[in-house]
């Protein structure tokens, strides 16, 4: 039996299996330090320090979390209905992380002779099955309002479906500008639409591609994902000075650990769909020579900074932890100059600073908003958000059928 | 392995569609109509249909149905009584039932006698570019007539929602 890389590589199956591992390991991961880098990000705004006890830095605090999560005990209300009780957090956290396997990551790679997509799979309607995935996330927090037979869970749950179905309107018609860009609805190929740059310098992304430039397409679609998510300014469904914790009040343990995973992943999601529709997913802002040169020379900044602090330690850990993570990052900035792995890396430092940034916009959000009351949530969906988005797609629609 | 699938979703769709009717409360039924149009999603999906069932999904499943739950939950329907018309009811069911299916059986035999048994994969024309393509050149006329029957059903709610308020 010839048992070489490229023939095993080569098999469909092994090779969906080991990217599917892989995205599912990043993607939790992800998840799980997310948090650490929400409540690290906020403290620092509000001028405190945040988790600092496990680990350096409180970088093993979502490890003590999960551990403390798992453990905990399972309360199950006396009154719940208890099949969709307990069907409601698999029903968010299963669609939330279903929607990672359209979400292309990087261009198409050469692995050992094996060519390959940094990308689960891709449908010729990613984009609208996105769409039906956060229609169906709807019934996880309905349900679980419904079924815990409380009056705060059902006030939050029905807060959350009506402002999810009222934002997913103006979500779908930002949605659809870029669309009419690209010519196509499958998340790969609008990616690839928007490779290449106008004038030399100016990237042919869709928040700047001529005809049509979707700066407030992008405006629009950010606005319809905070709502989507649940998240700040828009969180009257866990709004906790009037509904102690909105639909997941009676939740404990590991189904209340699934919630929260649902709502990073739909965040992870949301700005992975934005990313790739508007900011030209895994494609570099300037030119290739020098965007080549930007990745490596940032870990170096960077590492150089750390070293630099850990030098003035302002706490007693720093002279120890400091130097070393900022060493870690001049060693990962020199990873980024070895040809063999410029092209897996370079796209994906692109699209995973892109998502970054729009998560940490999130967070910086959180941060800084108050809550809308619920009467001015609704209007501006209706009474703003819908109409803006409609005239925007009709711009497009005429610009692109004139100029294209 | 599209045998497989179809046979599995097919069985969900049947046993859920049985199940909207046996269920007493109205989440219940609400929810297995959701699990009747998913796993319709999926037997479109099998035959190559991939726009009708994203569209499936998103309008009723999505949108529809919501909808619906959200209306249970507002009034927060509690669960039905049975009714007890009798056992006359009850016998006369089995024998009307298996008449129904075999009318209909007979009349999709009598209407497509030499119809071609369909093969999963090889429709290809379900992608959203050419059903965008039928609708705006084939069926445009029918495309329009609804949505203006639709916009009618729209303006008809509004002005008796506006009723109810004076």
């Amino acid at each position: 039996m010839n048992l070489d890389i490229a023939s095993v590589l080569g098999n469909f199956y092994v090779l969906t299996l080991i990217k599917l591992g892989l995205v599912a390991f990043v993607l939790l991961t992800t998840l799980a330090y997310l948090q650490w880098i929400e409540r690290k990000v906020i403290a620092h705004i509000q001028l405190r320090v945040g988790p600092t006890r496990v680990g350096p830095h409180g970088l093993l605090q979502p490890l003590a979390d999960t551990i403390k999560l798992l453990t905990k005990e399972d309360l199950m209300p006396p009154h719940a209905n208890k099949f969709f009780f307990v069907l409601a957090p698999m029903i968010a956290v299963f669609f939330a992380l279903s929607a990672i396997a359209v979400i292309p990551f990087g261009p198409k790679i050469n692995l050992f002779g094996v060519e390959t997509y940094m990308q689960l799979t891709d449908l010729n309607i990613g984009v609208l099955y996105l769409l039906a995935l956060s229609g169906m996330g709807v019934y996880g927090i309905a349900l679980a309002g419904w079924s815990s037979n409380n009056k705060y869970a059902l006030i939050g749950g029905l807060r959350s479906s009506a402002q999810m179905v009222s934002y997913e309107l103006p979500m779908a018609l930002a949605l659809a500008s870029p669309l009419l860009l690209a010519g196509s609805l499958s998340l790969r190929e609008i990616a690839e639409s928007q490779s290449g740059f106008m004038l030399g310098f100016i990237p042919r992304w869709a928040i700047f591609q001529m005809p049509a430039p979707q700066l407030i397409g992008f405006i629009l679609f950010m606005i319809a994902g905070f709502a989507e998510t649940n998240r700040v300014p828009f969180d009257l469904p866990e709004a906790e000075n009037e509904l102690v914790a909105g639909f997941h009040t009676e939740y404990s343990s590991m189904k209340f650990a699934s919630f929260f995973m649902a709502e990073y992943a739909n965040m992870v999601t949301i700005c992975s769909v934005a990313t790739l529709l508007f900011l030209g997913g895994w494609y570099p802002i300037v030119p290739s020579p020098v965007a080549d040169y930007i990745p490596p020379l940032l870990h170096w900044a960077a590492g150089a900074m750390l070293i630099f602090h850990g030098l003035q330690p302002a706490r007693k850990w720093d002279k120890y932890t400091m130097p070393v993570f900022g060493i870690a990052f001049i060693l990962v900035g020199f990873v980024f100059l070895i040809p063999f792995l410029q092209p897996i890396l370079l796209p994906l430092f692109w699209f995973i600073s892109k998502v970054g940034i729009l998560l940490f916009l999130f967070i910086w959000v959180r941060a800084t908003l108050p809550r809308f009351r619920y009467d001015q949530l609704m209007h501006f969906a209706w009474a703003f958000m819908f109409p803006v988005s409609v005239v925007h797609l009709f711009v497009t629609a005429f610009l692109v059928a004139l100029l294209k | 392995m599209d045998a497989i699938l179809f046979f599995l979703f097919a069985a969900i769709a049947v046993v859920s569609a049985i199940n909207v009717v046996v269920q007493r409360h109205p989440i219940s039924s609400a929810l297995s109509l959701v699990g009747v149009m998913g796993s319709l999603a999926v037997l479109y999906l099998l035959l190559g249909a991939e726009f009708i069932a994203a569209a499936q999904m998103i309008v009723y499943a999505g949108a529809i149905m919501v909808l619906f739950v959200f209306v249970i939950m507002l009034l927060n329907a509690g669960a039905e009584k049975s009714l007890r018309k009798g056992w006359v009811l009850t016998a006369l069911a089995v024998p009307l039932l298996v008449l129904f299916l075999g009318l209909v059986s007979y009349i999709i035999q009598r209407g497509f006698p030499d119809a071609p048994l369909v093969k999963f994969g090889a429709f290809t024309g379900g992608g959203p570019k050419d059903v965008g393509a039928a609708l705006f050149t084939r069926y445009l006329l029918p495309f329009e007539i609804t949505s203006v029957l639709i916009l009618i059903a729209i303006i008809g709610a509004v002005v008796l929602a506006r009723k109810e308020m004076e």
